[in-house]
């Protein structure tokens, strides 16, 4: 970039300028809509519109006085935590798999593993729907946490895969070679090195269980309403004020997974010794 | 390899010659792959008990008839050997009479009547209608007594759609989900200009996907070019522009834009404060809405592989080209581009792909007229039950998907397993 900047002529000048603005906009149509929301869950009126008629918490003392939305908090949380332990352990063991593996089976591994990501979510909700049903896994926390599972797997071996990608085998190797058990290299030099990578993936898990509607609008009963589909019923008629706090306590919620997986990615390159490529 | 490594150094197996050496690399190599297929098999197995095989008995579904040939066994038998030609002789006739009873009392007739009123309008009712009017009176003939109930039994074309519904496989729903049927006579035919909604529901969904893929790289292709040359430190924190949206859940930024987009929410009054509108515009629940709210979601999905790309761009083949007296314009659209646009255009496809499958941000922000192909799937399996339609559509747009990944598979590569 500097190096460039002796070529620099008029009117790349302006062209910089007009992509730095243009790029600001972008940006702003990013996050400004999100971000606009908070202030408005702080509303004394109920109109969801500025300026404010005052500031107070009456949005957010709805929220948590209803016992449909703190009951839907408790099982979006349960199921989410399901899902985490049922997905990081089965992607991470796969994720070690396919790094192992060299053969012409890696693609079609890939392939088969990542797949959930690709397939529309629908029709894997309705495939996993008519499967269910007749197995009486509809409308129960069961089906829901394996349908979660289905979509969230995929993510745990992307994360844990990238992780490995730094990962200097020859540890593994000088630990047999000193006469370490399969079993011991696992546990003290493997399993220390990629806890950070298995630790973002199991977030990945957690949030992709979480926030997901279109599944739970199949397999969730009554008794497994979940958080997401709490919201939808807030804004599918009239968007009730209530939804905006719930949006704000979600959207902190995203930050603070998001600057863990963060906190996890710079721990790892620590690990690593910085030679891990941006994954 | 460990183990390999292991048996060497230890002098347990120490190799005398090349050939037991190479054995003990191709036993090492073998061990190797059978730990790595071992360590994959439980997701796999899992994916494939709960993933592909409900994919392929649903999709299955779609070429299966149930409701007539378990409902109706003797009527449905009795039709499979009818000819198709005039009108089925009064064997058949009274073998529906009684099926007709029996369904009515075990209570599956409306079952078998609705899977008639998809091929014939109003079959429900003339079904159900007819089974409520029995028995037939005593003594007269019963096809001409279910004529005399229902001028439509007259009919071939009733016949013969029962004919159709009563083998145990079919192409109907297939057909239908692309607004085709078969005539009385089995010819392949389009189906009513009334009745014909899915090709425009495709035609629809692909217009969608195809304008927010298009939106996507226009705004985001800017952005990740200027992230990829900003310095490190400012592009991480503009980044969090990008990483932010993208962790937040997709009903948080959809009610978001619901709220802003109303006809009293933040965009309208700050258009009409600055006195650029006097009415407010319809911004939501109507294909606006739908393309502003999507463009919103897919934005990081665009950004984040190209920035990742254009990272790898070596910047010495553009300081070669301005050397060599290239201007900054010839620099960017000859050097810079053309190593560039492949990751632009499987990005974009990427896009287009994950919005075939939208749902939930079109049934918000959408109007009736907006709703792509997922909401008809997900009506037909939870509001009709009509399992046949909700395959059939399915099978197409899961075509398309598989279709348009191959596409992205040649654009981006053989490229390692990458995200963000």
């Amino acid at each position: 970039m500097n190096a460039r900047g002796a070529y620099l002529t008029p009117g790349t000048r302006v062209a910089r300028v007009g992509l730095y603005v243009f790029g600001a906009l972008v940006c702003a149509f990013l996050l400004l809509p999100i971000l606009a929301v908070v202030p408005l869950s702080f509303n004394a009126g109920a109109f969801l519109s500025y300026p404010l008629s005052g500031v107070s918490l009456r949005w957010y003392e709805d929220l948590f006085g209803s016992s449909g939305w703190s009951t839907a908090f408790c099982n979006s949380l349960v199921v989410a935590a399901a899902t985490t332990a049922l997905a990081t352990p089965l992607g991470t063991l796969a994720a070690l798999g396919l790094a192992r593996l060299s053969s012409k089976l890696k693609p079609l591994m890939i392939a088969l593993l990542l797949a959930p990501m690709f397939v529309p979510v629908i029709i894997v909700a309705v495939a996993v729907y008519y499967l269910f049903a007749p197995l009486g896994l509809a409308h129960s926390f069961l089906g829901l946490v394996l349908g979660h599972t289905i979509l969230a797997t995929p993510f745990v071996v992307i994360v844990v895969h990238a992780t490995l990608r730094g990962f200097d085998v020859s540890l593994l190797r000088a630990a047999s070679s000193l006469g370490a058990p399969p079993l011991t290299v696992l546990r003290r030099i493997l399993l220390p090195l990629i806890a950070p990578g298995v630790f973002a993936a199991a977030v990945f898990a957690f949030t992709t269980s979480f926030d997901e509607i279109v599944l739970a609008l199949l397999l969730a009963g009554a008794g497994q309403k979940t958080l997401p589909l709490q919201m939808f019923d807030g804004v599918h008629d009239q968007i009730s004020p209530a939804i905006t706090a719930a949006a704000t306590l979600l959207f902190l919620l995203s930050v603070l997974l998001l600057w863990m997986v963060e906190l996890m990615r710079r721990r790892r390159a620590r690990l690593f010794g910085g030679t891990v490529e941006e994954s | 390899m460990p183990a390999l490594e292991a048996s060497l150094s230890t002098g347990l197996h120490q190799p005398s010659d090349a050939g037991s050496l190479r054995r003990a690399l191709r036993r090492g190599e073998r061990g190797r792959k059978r730990m790595a297929l071992a360590l994959i098999v439980p997701l796999a197995l899992f994916l494939l008990v709960s993933f592909l095989v409900p994919i392929a008995l649903l999709l299955a579904r779609g070429f299966t008839e149930r409701e007539v040939p378990q409902i109706w066994p003797a009527t449905a038998a009795a039709l499979r050997a009818w000819d198709g030609t005039g009108l089925p002789d009064k064997a058949v006739a009274s073998l529906f009479v009684e099926d007709l009873v029996a369904s009515r009392r075990s209570g599956q007739l409306s079952t078998a009547a609705s899977r008639l009123n998809y091929a014939v309008p109003g079959a429900r009712t003339l079904v159900i209608r007819t089974a409520v009017a029995l028995p037939l009176p005593p003594g007269s003939e019963p096809l001409a007594g279910l004529i005399q109930l229902d001028p439509r039994w007259g009919e071939r074309e009733t016949w013969a759609a029962m004919r159709q519904a009563a083998h145990g496989y079919t192409g109907f729903y297939l057909l239908a989900a692309l607004d085709l049927r078969t005539d009385a006579d089995g010819q392949v035919q389009p189906v009513p200009q009334e009745q014909a909604v899915f090709i425009d529901v495709f035609a629809r969904t692909f217009w969608i996907s195809a304008v927010v893929a298009a939106l996507c790289a226009l705004f985001g292709y800017p952005l990740a070019y200027m992230l990829a040359n900003l310095p490190e430190r400012v592009a991480h924190v503009l980044l969090v522009f990008v990483l932010v949206p993208f962790w937040t859940s997709v009903l948080v930024r959809t009610a978001a834009w619901m709220v802003l987009l109303q006809d009293r929410g933040l965009i309208n009054d700050l258009l009409r404060d600055l006195g650029l509108i006097a009415e407010p515009l319809q911004l939501i629940y109507n294909r606006t809405g739908v393309y502003i709210a999507m463009t919103h979601v897919l934005l990081p999905y665009f950004v984040l592989p190209l920035y990742a790309v254009m990272k790898c761009v070596p910047a010495a083949t553009q300081r070669a080209a301005l050397s060599l007296g290239a201007t900054p314009l010839q620099t960017f659209w000859r050097v810079y581009f053309p190593q560039t646009a492949p990751g632009a255009a499987a990005g974009a496809l990427i896009v287009f792909i994950l919005a075939l499958g939208y749902y939930i941000t079109p049934a918000l922000v959408g109007g009736p007229e907006d709703q792509m192909i997922s909401y008809f799937i997900a009506f037909y399996t939870n509001q009709s039950l009509n399992w046949g339609m909700a395959a059939a559509l399915s099978l197409v747009l899961l075509a398309a998907t598989l279709l348009l990944l191959l596409v992205h598979g040649r654009l981006s590569g053989r490229r390692e397993l990458t995200m963000r």
